[in-house]
Order: structure tokens, then sequence, then C-alpha cells
């Protein structure tokens, strides 16, 4: 038996007891912080569902068109949405899209000056990397407790498990991004008098956005894979319709449901990388 | 403007000001890096740089040239020391006082150019003004100008991935320029390229500074370039300068062994110059001489001629030949029997005299100063040694 130097029994209750006591007296606080996001996803999600279906198809393959330049790849991203549609599963598709929006919204919000941050403060960094290790390694579920004792069942738990489980890839990539930046460049910018400002937002930031666009195509990738787990605790959308196949044992259900995320992913992705291949194009080593 | 170098010292390791007192009190860069673990960049160089020149810093890989020359902008801190530009101590710059400085003073071009991907050449070459916060219209107006003096007229929407190594660095020339700054920092510029096209660099950047008359501060390897370009050569060893002078100084009078491994394998007919090999004449007469006087001269000092002046100015030289004719012929003056002489200038390079020398038979080549007066005759036997 391995010796016990300190109750846990204890421990495991002082926690509970910190959590019970967070909930009683701020919860009501914390979801009124959170409103503005929930009216913000309830809005999005109105209007896309509300929207005639081949509308969002049209303004989804203009804006791959914007990414891209491509008109297959635009017409392969209407063809991929309309395959959602033809699942029968274009209600919920929309609702996970919205979900997907404002979660990667909100990652690249806090990810990116986290990131700088980071490539700028090294004690900063070090405070972060272990942080960032646990965001990615702590199961899930294990925050989406306390999560939703605070902000009760629904969507906004959903975009605070995802947020949490997506934005570290793209903090890493902002923050590399940043230091692999050539430092001959940076030290010209420096020689002509270029202020901290100025380094990042004329140099630093524009020759880091390759990499920061492939943080941004991790974190909607990550973000999508939340969808399930997010649908158990109240999130709508495609993810549910997984969980209930999975709670019905309804294969098919599932599969379809399955397959419509991947459809989503694959378009997500290519978007997100053919717009950041499209921005660091003419930017090649100058060496 | 000019820009003097006060006692710098860099040292570098986790507490460089601990170890101050031990370099100055002489510990050399091996023990120092011994007993604390420091590296000894720079060990007290003080230089003097004078306006409008170019004045070359050479050395080594590792001796501590790029570092030093960053201290002139203060891109990198010294230990100790002080930098006066114009009298004005960049080290007692604050902040904003130095990134004005950098903005409108200084500029740099860089060993591996330092240009900016992301930007088109327009846009590299515009940075200097972009950063000042000067308008587009204006910074495109000026970036245009300078990219015609170097020769890049029709480039300016590339991207520099997509231009030669010689054409970067012409971008990274016209970058520098464009703040039309009062000194040039240029760190291996051309060291990059390849020799052909360093060689045209270095024409265009002697040819721009007759206009431009900038204090130009240059570092290379090559020994030759350093020659070239430079109006003074500062040469660095180990974080210490070795030695300081202008180009002929140095090949001519090497401080130590060091300096005088470096200079062994230059091609100096192409740096020394006709002033270098100068020998005075010995016999001199006017034109109004009496031929017997001249034959009599040249007889009894056992040479073949004798040189002829009008004032200072060379007349033509007469041998002994004539000079005995001229006596036969009882002539009143030397004028009808003197023989012309080839002239070179001064600042004719060695690598042009050279074959005037060996189609001439051994024949006298005389050298006119400036103002075209009569300096001596090249001495044969100082081009060969010299040379050789």
């Amino acid at each position: 038996m391995f010796p016990e130097f300190f109750s846990t029994r204890e421990l495991r209750k002082t926690i509970d007891g910190s959590v019970d006591w967070l909930v009683t007296e701020y919860a009501d606080s914390f979801e009124a912080l959170t409103q503005p996001f929930l009216t913000l996803l309830i809005w999005l999600e109105q209007l896309l569902r509300g929207a005639p279906w081949w509308s969002v198809i049209l303004v989804i393959a203009g804006l791959s068109f914007a990414a891209s330049r491509n008109w297959l790849m635009s017409a392969g991203m209407a063809t991929l949405l309309f395959f959602i549609g033809a699942l029968g599963l274009w209600d919920q598709g929309m609702q996970t899209l919205a979900l997907m929006l404002v979660a990667t919204g909100l990652s690249v919000t806090i990810g990116i000056p986290i990131g700088i941050l980071m490539a700028s403060y090294d004690r900063f960094r070090k405070v972060m990397l272990p942080l960032l290790d646990v965001m990615q390694t702590m199961p899930s579920f294990v925050y989406l407790i306390p999560v939703v004792m605070l902000f009760g069942l629904g969507k906004v738990p959903a975009i605070f498990a995802t947020i949490i489980y997506a934005v570290p890839p793209l903090i890493r990539l902002t923050d590399l991004g940043i230091r692999l930046v050539d430092p001959d460049v940076l030290e010209a910018s420096r020689a002509f008098g270029a202020n901290r400002r100025q380094q990042m937002l004329g140099v630093q930031l524009p020759l880091a956005l390759p990499n920061i666009m492939a943080g941004i195509n991790q974190t909607t990738m990550m973000a999508l894979a939340m969808v399930v787990v997010a649908s158990m605790i109240g999130a709508r959308g495609l993810g549910q319709e997984v969980l209930i196949g999975i709670n019905r044992l309804e294969v098919g259900r599932g599969l379809l449901a399955g397959l419509a995320i991947v459809a989503l992913a694959i378009l997500f992705d290519r978007v997100t990388q053919s717009l950041g291949q499209r921005l660091s194009a003419g930017q090649k080593d100058a060496s | 403007m000019n820009i003097q170098i006060r006692n710098i010292y860099k040292i570098f390791g986790k507490k460089p000001e601990a170890q101050l007192a031990k370099v100055k009190d002489g510990m050399g860069k091996d023990d120092l890096l011994d007993a604390t673990g420091h590296t000894l960049g720079l060990d007290n160089i003080s230089l003097d740089i004078e306006a409008g020149q170019i004045f070359v810093i050479m050395g080594l890989s590792g001796s501590g040239k790029s570092t030093l020359i960053r201290h002139f902008n203060r891109l990198i801190e010294p230990t100790d020391g002080h930098i006066l530009v114009d009298g004005n101590d960049v080290m007692a710059m604050n902040p904003q006082q130095l990134e004005d400085f950098r903005r409108h003073k200084i500029s740099m071009v860089f060993q591996r150019f330092g240009l900016f991907p992301h930007k088109t050449v327009l846009e590299n070459t515009a940075y200097g003004l972009q950063i000042q916060g000067l308008g587009p219209a204006e910074r495109d107006k000026k970036a245009n100008y300078w990219l015609e003096q170097v020769g890049l007229k029709g480039f300016e929407q590339q991207h520099p991935h997509q231009l030669s190594g010689g054409m970067q660095q012409r971008v990274g020339l016209a970058r520098a320029l464009t703040t039309d700054p009062e000194i040039l920092l240029m760190d291996e510029a051309f060291s990059a390229l390849d020799p052909l096209i360093r060689r045209e660099m270095q024409d265009q950047l002697l040819e721009l500074q007759k206009s431009l008359n900038k204090t130009i501060v240059f570092i290379t390897h090559d020994l030759d370039e350093a020659l070239r370009l430079g109006d003074k050569i500062a040469i660095l060893r180990d974080g210490k300068l070795v030695q300081t002078g202008s180009p002929e100084e140095i090949l001519l009078s090497p401080a130590d062994d060091y300096v005088q491994a470096f200079i062994q394998d230059v091609n100096r007919a192409r740096v020394l110059t006709a002033g270098h090999v100068l020998q005075p004449a010995k016999l001199t007469v006017t034109l109004k001489s009496q031929p017997a006087q001249v034959l009599e001269l040249i007889r009894s000092n056992g040479a073949d001629y004798a040189c002829v002046l009008d004032g200072r100015h060379l007349k033509g030289l007469i041998t002994q030949l004539d000079a005995q004719r001229a006596c036969q012929e009882q002539a009143d003056g030397l004028h009808d029997y003197l023989s012309a002489v080839h002239t070179v200038h001064c600042d004719t390079e060695l690598e042009q005299v050279l074959p005037e020398l060996l189609t001439r038979h051994g024949g006298p080549i005389a050298v006119t100063d400036n103002d075209g007066q009569f300096e001596g005759w090249v001495c044969r036997e100082k081009l060969i040694a010299l040379v050789a």
C-alpha cells in the first residue's frame, strides 16, 4: 500500500466545497457575463437556420472563392454543404456551424494575443507552456462538470469547453511563428528605427502568418472534434445526432451525422488552408 | 558626420559588467573564457572616422567586426565605452532618441540582405520612410528615385525572392539610401555575392559615394575589397584593433605578422600607384642650359640622359647622343634636341604602369602630380620589389 501523506478525501471535499461556493455565490454573475456570447450564438444560429438553404450555400461558396480564388474548390465546398442537407441534417448542420464559428472566432481573439505575449515575454511563456499542456491533455469531462455547474446546461458551456480544448494549438503556433521569423529581417527593421509595435505589426505578425493560419486550421479541426462532447452538455446540432445514435444503438443515424461532421471538417480545413496559402504567397525566404 | 569610438568593450556572458575590471586589467580573451565563461567580443576599441570617408573595418570571422558595426547604431549595447557622432554621445540616448537617430541619421546594409520577404521591392525600399511616418505618395517617389539610381527600375512590384542576390543587395542599398542618412553602415554587404557582381557593386558604391559624400563604415573580410573601397582601414583581430591606416600604410608597413600574413596575397599592382614607386630625378637641366655643360654633366654621372625642366614642368629629356649633337652644332639651348617622354599621373595604378614599362624597353616613365608638375621617374627596382 502506498502510504497516505494527506487525506485525499479531505482534499476532494475541499475542492467540491469551493466549487459549490463558487456556484452558489457567482453562478448568476457568470451567466450574466457570458450573456453576450449566448446572444451572438443564438443570433448566428437563427440567421443560418432562418436563411434559405441555397443562400447559405451561395455565401459559403463565395467565401471559399474569396479565400482560394479557385472556382473548382468553391464548387466543391458548395457540394459538401449540399451533401449535409441531402443527408437530412441541414438544421443540425447549421447549429453546429454556428457553434463552430463562434468558438473559432473567440479562440482567435484569445489565442493570437496570448501567442504574441508568449513570444514577447519569456517568463510568460514559461508559465503558459505547462498550462497549455494541461488544457490539451486534461480529459474534457473533468472541466465540463464545473463549467456546467457554473453556466448551466446549454450552449455557453459548450463554447467554453470547445475553446479550452481547441485554442492551445493556435497559441502555440502563433508563438512559434513569431519566434521563427528570420532574426536578420527583424534586425533590419530595428536598424531602421522601428519601435516594438512597428516590428510586431509590420514584420513579425505578417511573417508568422503561415504558422498562425495553420494554427487557426488546427483550432477549427479540434473544435469540430469537440462537437459530440459538447452535445452531452446540451449543445444541439450534429453532435446530438451522434449521441442519440449511440444511445439508441441506431448505427445509421450515427454514421450519417458523423459523415456530416466530416463534411464540415473538410469545408473548414480547405477554406482556412487555402486562405493561409494565399496570404503567405509571395513571401518565400528572401535569402 | 564624423564618428568617434572611445574605448569600447563588449563582453558576452551572464554578468559582463562584473568581468569588465579584469579585462581592463589586461586579462586576455582565452583567460577570460577559462576563468569566467565569458567571451571577450571587443577589447578597448577606439576609432576616429572622418565625415565623408569610407572607413573599412577588416578582420576574419570571429574577429568581432560584425559586433563592432552593430555598436554604431546600438543594435548591440557595449559593456563599456562611448560612441560619439558629431560629438553627441549615442550611448546617452534614450529609446526615443535612439529610434529617431536610427530613422534619420544612420542606416544599414546587411550581409544576408535582411529584406522583408512579404513586401515588394518598392515597399522594401520605402520601409525607412514608412517607419518615419511619411505618406505613401512621398515615400514611393523617393523610393522610386533610389531604385532607379541603383539600376532596378522596372522591378518595383517584384518580391525579393524573385530577384538574384546582386539585385537583392541593390534593393538593400536603395533601402538604406532612401532615408538619406548621413552615416551608412555596411556589414559585409557584398560578401554574399559572386566576385563579378561584387566588383560591380563596389564600383557602383564608389560612383554613388562621389556625389553623396556619406560617412560609410564598411565591414569586410576581403582585403582586396578593403583596399579598393577604403579611405582608411582598421584591422581587427580577436576583438582587438591591430592597425589603422590608409591602404598604402597597411600594405607598405604592416604593424605585425598578422597583418603581414593578411596582405601577402594581395594584388598590390591594383592598389599601389605610380606615386609609390617614385624615384627623384638625378640629373635635371633647364631649357636654357648650355649643351656643353649638359653633356659634361651626363658624362660625369655616367648616365644616358638628363631630364629637361621648364620651371616644374617636364619638357622632355636629352640623351647623351643628342647633347653631343647639340654641342657639335653649337646650339644655343636644348629646344630642338629633346626626346619626348611618356608620363603617367601619380594616381595611376601600377597595374597600368607595368605594361607601359615593359613595352618601352627600359625607357623612363615620368610621374606627374595633380598640377601636371614633374615628380620623378618610375623606379623599376621599387616597382618590381613591391609587385613581385
